[in-house]
């Protein structure tokens, strides 16, 4: 299938060309608007505490005199450079895992399969959780405490990528076109790079698409519990947390960052949804 | 079944030790000196040196994880706290009924809830009952637990007054059972939802199988159908989910239990983390990683009664 195709089959999908063009949105106002807007993500205004929205605050402002907007876009900053942090994590470790296992196959499949099987048993936002507190990111500097996020996410988050991908090749290793390749001497680097790694684009990115979504709401939890991202940098996480003092009087402090995590969480499953129908028609979902 | 059970007991021993091994040296790395949790930062250096030598921390980080494995196995100790200065196993033997009754019956809202709803779902496959039933899951698996709890306390507590505001703790005597309801509605939220994604699914799958129609044709009544044929068959699936399910319910039992101030163990671990305070983060950590071994074991258990075939693949289960 051409990626032409491929395009054209995600585009006739309503609900998913929907969520592209909602993640498309977000992505572009999370890294522009904030250059435009005159407030910092932690500057605050005691005089324009708890504003509605609308004036200068097109979102309102926090408890703090914080406006709400600023912030919101700063956290969909945080959420969405997490989220692809992790997954170039998720996929270096995965892929590689998966590779090895599925090409050599023998004592190196079964061990590195006990290893992930290890990791599976165990709940990856616990072991993030637990990870995080003992490498202290509480006292972090705030960077640092978002390269820990990113690394305690991606470091337990691979095992399911790596059975994906082992799947996939042992599958794959058994085909014509790889004794084909075999036959006429390619090297084992060649045939894993030009034969088997182009069959595994597709799965990789629909798994990618749909993990995204839970690494997004794992940051905004961790965060959420004071363990994650550190202040001043903003995380829809952090927000609610921020705002429960003022909820009962003011949910728009709660229900701004919410709606924000929930859409793109469901866009994001969405997407998946759609690119799986797309790339691969015979799997379609009902 | 019995060899099965025994090498899925063998498998978790690995599972325990390279989680206990993992968080042991992430607090070995960590930039934190345990002394400085114990007495102060401001403590006197001699002061600092005893302590340091009376807990054992002045020895190499193997010898220190080897006598703490070797404690733990064959005494039951997990350490002492570095705040508290109590045993490990003191302090979380008071917080785990809290978060024990709570994930369990979190867990039972979800099942009474996800199943028939993902089971209505799959008959009624496209109608609006079906469309509205995937809305909520949707809804469910993209709410987290942290928005639900302020919204559902701000409609149901505050505004409506139907529910106390606050938790429960068992400790304090008689407990008002309305105070549970909230928090377990809460956790189970996101674990029913995915039950009934799942459930619609495994039903579907089932019901567009050659045997449904040979029984439907050979005139076995529609409810017959659905409880001998297809969901007994759809079951396995769904007791799968309900295993990895109760990782979920703990990792949003942080979540519920910090909200709510309910003192279970996912409270104290976030106290635990604040403080760094590492035995205290190790004897969790174990205890959570024992708890979900322990309830795979039981799911994969209780599949070989549910499905037979899942028995005689005994050999190749690891």
């Amino acid at each position: 299938m051409t990626p032409r195709e491929t395009w054209q089959r995600i585009a006739a999908n309503k609900i998913a060309l929907a969520s592209i063009i909602f993640l498309g949105l977000l992505i572009l106002a999370a890294a522009f608007v904030p250059m435009f807007l005159p407030f910092g993500y932690e500057q605050q205004l005691p005089d324009s505490r708890l504003l509605p929205p609308g004036g200068k605050h097109l979102l309102g402002t926090d408890d703090l005199g914080r406006d709400i907007l600023t912030r919101v876009l700063g956290g969909a900053r945080i959420s969405l450079m997490v989220a692809v942090s992790v997954e170039c994590v998720v996929v270096f470790l995965g892929l590689t895992v998966g590779l090895i296992a599925g090409y050599r196959g023998g004592w190196i499949d079964s061990l590195l399969m006990r290893i992930t099987d290890v990791l599976l048993a165990f709940p990856d936002v616990l072991l993030a959780i637990l990870l995080l507190g003992t490498l202290g990111a509480t006292s972090s500097r705030p960077e640092t405490s978002a390269m820990l996020v990113v690394v305690s996410l991606g470091v337990t988050g691979w095992p399911p990528l790596a059975r994906l991908v082992r799947g996939q090749v042992v599958a794959l290793r058994q085909r014509e076109f790889v004794d084909a390749a075999r036959s006429i001497g390619s090297s084992h680097g060649r045939i894993l790079l030009h034969h088997i790694l182009p069959n595994l684009v597709s799965p990789i990115i629909v798994a990618v698409t749909v993990d995204a979504a839970g690494v997004i709401l794992a940051e905004a939890t961790l965060s959420y519990l004071g363990i994650g991202v550190q202040r001043p940098m903003p995380s829809w996480g952090r927000m609610i947390n921020d705002a429960l003092d003022y909820y009962k009087s003011e949910p728009r402090l709660v229900i701004v960052p919410a709606t924000m995590l929930s859409l793109t969480v469901i866009a994001l499953n969405f997407l998946g949804d759609g690119l799986r129908d797309a790339l691969d028609p015979r799997k379609t979902r009902r | 079944m019995l060899r099965y059970v025994l090498t899925r007991l063998g498998l978790a021993v690995p599972t325990l030790l390279a989680i206990s091994f993992l968080v042991f040296f992430a607090a070995y790395l960590s930039p934190a000196d345990p002394v400085d949790i114990i007495l102060g930062q401001r403590a006197a250096p001699e002061a600092k040196a005893r302590v340091r030598h009376e807990w054992g921390l002045d020895r190499p980080p193997l010898e220190r994880y080897g006598k703490y494995v070797i404690a733990v196995v064959t005494k039951g100790d997990f350490g002492r706290s570095y705040q508290t200065k109590e045993p490990v196993t003191e302090f979380i033997a008071r917080g785990f009924p809290n978060t024990a009754i709570l994930a369990v019956s979190a867990l039972g809202l979800a099942l009474l809830t996800g199943i028939p709803l993902g089971v209505v779902a799959a008959i009624k496959h496209n109608s609006w009952i079906d469309r509205f039933a995937m809305a909520f899951a949707l809804l469910g698996v993209a709410t987290p637990t942290f928005v639900l709890a302020p919204v559902l306390t701000l409609v149901l507590a505050v505004r409506m007054g139907w529910l106390p505001v606050g938790g429960f703790s068992l400790q304090e005597g008689l407990v008002d059972p309305a105070t549970f309801i909230l928090p377990t509605v809460v956790l189970a939220a996101r674990s029913s939802a995915l039950i009934a994604r799942l459930t619609r699914s495994a039903m579907l799958d089932v019901l567009s199988q050659d045997f449904i129609r040979t029984a439907r044709a050979k005139g076995v009544r529609p409810l017959g159908v659905l409880f001998k044929h297809a969901l007994r068959n759809a079951l396995s699936p769904i007791l799968t989910v309900a295993g990895t399910t109760f990782g979920y319910l703990l990792s949003g039992s942080f979540v519920v239990e910090t909200f709510f101030t309910i003192p279970g163990i996912g409270n104290q671990s976030i106290t635990a983390i604040t403080a760094r305070d590492y035995p205290v983060i190790q004897g969790l950590a174990l205890l959570l990683a024992g708890i979900f071994v322990g309830v795979n074991l039981i799911v994969d258990i209780l599949q070989g009664f549910v499905d037979p075939r899942a028995r005689v693949s005994d050999q190749k289960a690891i």
